[in-house]
C-alpha cells in the first residue's frame, strides 16, 4: 500500500513506473521475434554494443540515442560480415564483436572520468529517470510498437520461413537489419530501467515464458508484453521498497514468472507433461 | 509461347569450389520435372541458384519470358523440411495463409476471402480437419501436405519443391504426387529435387540428371537409362544401390 501511496505522491516514481511499463511492453514484443529467430545471443550482443555509442554521444554532447543506434547497427553488420566471409561461425563472430564494442565503451567512459554514469548505464537506475528520458522511452516505444504492427506480416513470414520469403521477393536482409534497428532502439529505451547488462533478460525471458503458453504468434506477443509489464511493476516495487537496483529486481521478477510457467503451463509445462505421461503409462498396465 | 524456365550457362561456387557448372536447359509449361543425382551433386544448390536465392557466378535465368526478379510472384517454393522450425507458434491454417502474402501489398492484412481461399487449398490436400493444430503436432506427411497447400495458396505458375518426400508416408506421397500431376495438367510447371530413384520413372515427365554438371536432360525414357545414369553415379554398383536392385 505504501508503494501505491508513494506513486500518487512522488513524481519521480510516476516517471519510473511509466518508463518501466513501456520498457516491459516493447521488450516483450521485440523479444518474441528475437527468440523465434534463434537470435537470443544477438540480442545480448547488440545491447552491449550500444555502450561505445552512448559514451561517444556523452562526449560530443548529443542525445545518446543517435550514438547508440549507430554502434549497435555497426556491430550487427560487423558480426554478419565476419561470419559470412570466413569459416568463423555466427555465435563466435557475435562473441568477438560485441565484447570488442563493449570494451571500447568502457575505455571511453573511463577516460571521461564518469564512473557513476557507467554504473547507471550498466545496471539501470529507474528511480533517477528524468522527464526527457521518459519522453525518449515513450517515443521509441510508440515507434517500435507501430513498426511491428505495420510490418507484422513481413516479420512473421521471414521469422518462420526466410527462404520462402526471399523466393517470393521480400528483401529479407533489409528486414533482418530493420529488426536489428528495432532491437537497438529497445535497448536504448531500456538503458535507464534495466541497464545494458540485463536488457537481454527482458527481451528473452518474458517472450520465452509466453512461448510456453501459446501456439499463436500474436497471442505470444501480447502475453510477452503483459508479462514484461507485470515484471516491471513488481520489480519496481521491490526496488523502491528495499532500495535495490531496479534492473536486477525487474529481471528476477520476470525469472520468477518464467519458472512458474515452466512447471505449470497447461500446454508445455513440465508438471502436466509428466502427469500425462504417467497416466498414459498407468493405463497400459 | 514462352518457355516456363530457360537457364543459360549457370555457374555457382562456394568459396571458389564449383558446385554447379555451366548448366543450360529449357523447360516448357506443363511438365513435372525431377532433379536427380547422387548426394552432393548440387541439386538443392541448383534449385536455389535458379531462384537466385544464392549468388550466381555466371548465367542467366528467365521464367515465362521474365527475369526472376519480375516473376517472383508467380513462383512458389517449398523448402526442405530441416529448414523449418516445427516448434514455431503457428497453426496449420495460418501456415497456409502465408501463401496469400505475396499478393498482399505492404501493410495489408489477409482478409476473409484470403482465409477462405487458404481453407480451400487445405481441403485440396485433405488437411482441413487439422486447421487449428500447431504444425509441429502433425506427421511428416501431413506437414508436407500443409506446405503444398501453402504453395497452392500462392496461385503460382511455377512450383519448386526441395526433397518433398523425405520423411513422408506412402499415402501422403501419393496425394502430393497426384496434386503435382494435376497442376501440370492445368499448364503449370513443377520442379522437384528428388533422391529416391525407385519412383522417378513413375512420377516425372522429364528428368534433370546432375552431378555438378548437367549429365542428362530430357524425357524420363531418355535419361533414365543405365548408360546415362552411370555417368552421374560413377559406378554401376552405387546406382544399383540407389534404385534398390540387389544382385
Amino acid at each position: 500500500m505504501d508503494f501505491i501511496e508513494a506513486i500518487m505522491q512522488y513524481e519521480f516514481l510516476q516517471k519510473a513506473l511509466l518508463t518501466s511499463i513501456m520498457v516491459g511492453i516493447i521488450c516483450g514484443v521485440v523479444g518474441c521475434f528475437i527468440i523465434l529467430r534463434g537470435m537470443a545471443l544477438m540480442g545480448d550482443a547488440i545491447s552491449h554494443a550500444v555502450l561505445p555509442g552512448v559514451a561517444i554521444s556523452y562526449m560530443l554532447g548529443i542525445n545518446f540515442f543517435f550514438g547508440a543506434v549507430f554502434t549497435g547497427i555497426l556491430t550487427a553488420i560487423a558480426i554478419g560480415f565476419v561470419s559470412q566471409n570466413s569459416r568463423i561461425k555466427h555465435d563466435t563472430s557475435i562473441g568477438i564483436m560485441f565484447t570488442a564494442a563493449f570494451a571500447s565503451g568502457i575505455i571511453i567512459i573511463t577516460m571521461l572520468k564518469s564512473s557513476t554514469d557507467l554504473y547507471h548505464i550498466l545496471f539501470g537506475n529507474v528511480l533517477a529517470v528524468r522527464a526527457s528520458d521518459m519522453w525518449i522511452t515513450l517515443g521509441i516505444g510508440l515507434f517500435v510498437i507501430f513498426a511491428v504492427y505495420l510490418f507484422y506480416k513481413e516479420l512473421l513470414v521471414t521469422s518462420f520461413d526466410e527462404t520462402m520469403a526471399a523466393a517470393y521477393g521480400l528483401p529479407v536482409r533489409l528486414i533482418h537489419y530493420f529488426l536489428m534497428t528495432l532491437l537497438t532502439m529497445v535497448t536504448v529505451a531500456s538503458l535507464q530501467t534495466v541497464g545494458i547488462v540485463l536488457v537481454v533478460a527482458m527481451l528473452i525471458t518474458p517472450a520465452a515464458t509466453a512461448y510456453l503458453l501459446t501456439d499463436r504468434l500474436w497471442v505470444m506477443i501480447f502475453l510477452a508484453a503483459g508479462i514484461g509489464v507485470i515484471s516491471s511493476i513488481v520489480g519496481l516495487y521491490f526496488s523502491f521498497t528495499y532500495n535495490l537496483a531496479s534492473g536486477a529486481t525487474i529481471v528476477i521478477a520476470a525469472t520468477a514468472i518464467f519458472i512458474l510457467v515452466f512447471f505449470l503451463s497447461p500446454k508445455h509445462g513440465l508438471v502436466w507433461k509428466s502427469l500425462k505421461a504417467r497416466r498414459k503409462r498407468a493405463s497400459l498396465i | 509461347m514462352n518457355h516456363a524456365i530457360s537457364i543459360e550457362n549457370l555457374h555457382v561456387s562456394y568459396h571458389g569450389n564449383e558446385a554447379v557448372k555451366g548448366i543450360s536447359l529449357t523447360v516448357d509449361p506443363g511438365n513435372l520435372v525431377g532433379i536427380i543425382g547422387p548426394n552432393g551433386a548440387g541439386k538443392s544448390t541448383f534449385l536455389k541458384a535458379v531462384l537466385h536465392l544464392i549468388p550466381r557466378d555466371k548465367g542467366a535465368v528467365t521464367v515465362l519470358g521474365n527475369s526472376i526478379k519480375n516473376a517472383r510472384k508467380k513462383i512458389a517454393y517449398v523448402p526442405q523440411r530441416n529448414d523449418i522450425d516445427w516448434d514455431f507458434p503457428i497453426t496449420v491454417l495460418d501456415t497456409v495463409l502465408l501463401g496469400t502474402f505475396p499478393h498482399l501489398k505492404w501493410f495489408k492484412r489477409p482478409k476473409k476471402k484470403d482465409k477462405e481461399w487458404a481453407l480451400q487449398c487445405l481441403e485440396r490436400v485433405g488437411m482441413q480437419d487439422f486447421k487449428k493444430r500447431q504444425i509441429g503436432k502433425l506427421s511428416g506427411g501431413q506437414q508436407q501436405r500443409v506446405f503444398l497447400a501453402r504453395a497452392l495458396a500462392q496461385n503460382a505458375d511455377l512450383f519448386f519443391l526441395d526433397e518433398p518426400f523425405v520423411g513422408v508416408d506412402a499415402a501422403s506421397e501419393k496425394t502430393i504426387v497426384n496434386i503435382l500431376k494435376e497442376l501440370c495438367r492445368e499448364g503449370k510447371t513443377v520442379m522437384v529435387v528428388h533422391h529416391d530413384l525407385s519412383k522417378a520413372t513413375e512420377y516425372f515427365d522429364q528428368l534433370i540428371l546432375l552431378n555438378k554438371e548437367l549429365i542428362g536432360f530430357g524425357p524420363v525414357s531418355e535419361v533414365f537409362k543405365p548408360d546415362v545414369m552411370e555417368k552421374a553415379y560413377k559406378s554401376p554398383f552405387t546406382l544399383r544401390n540407389e534404385i534398390g536392385v540387389t544382385m
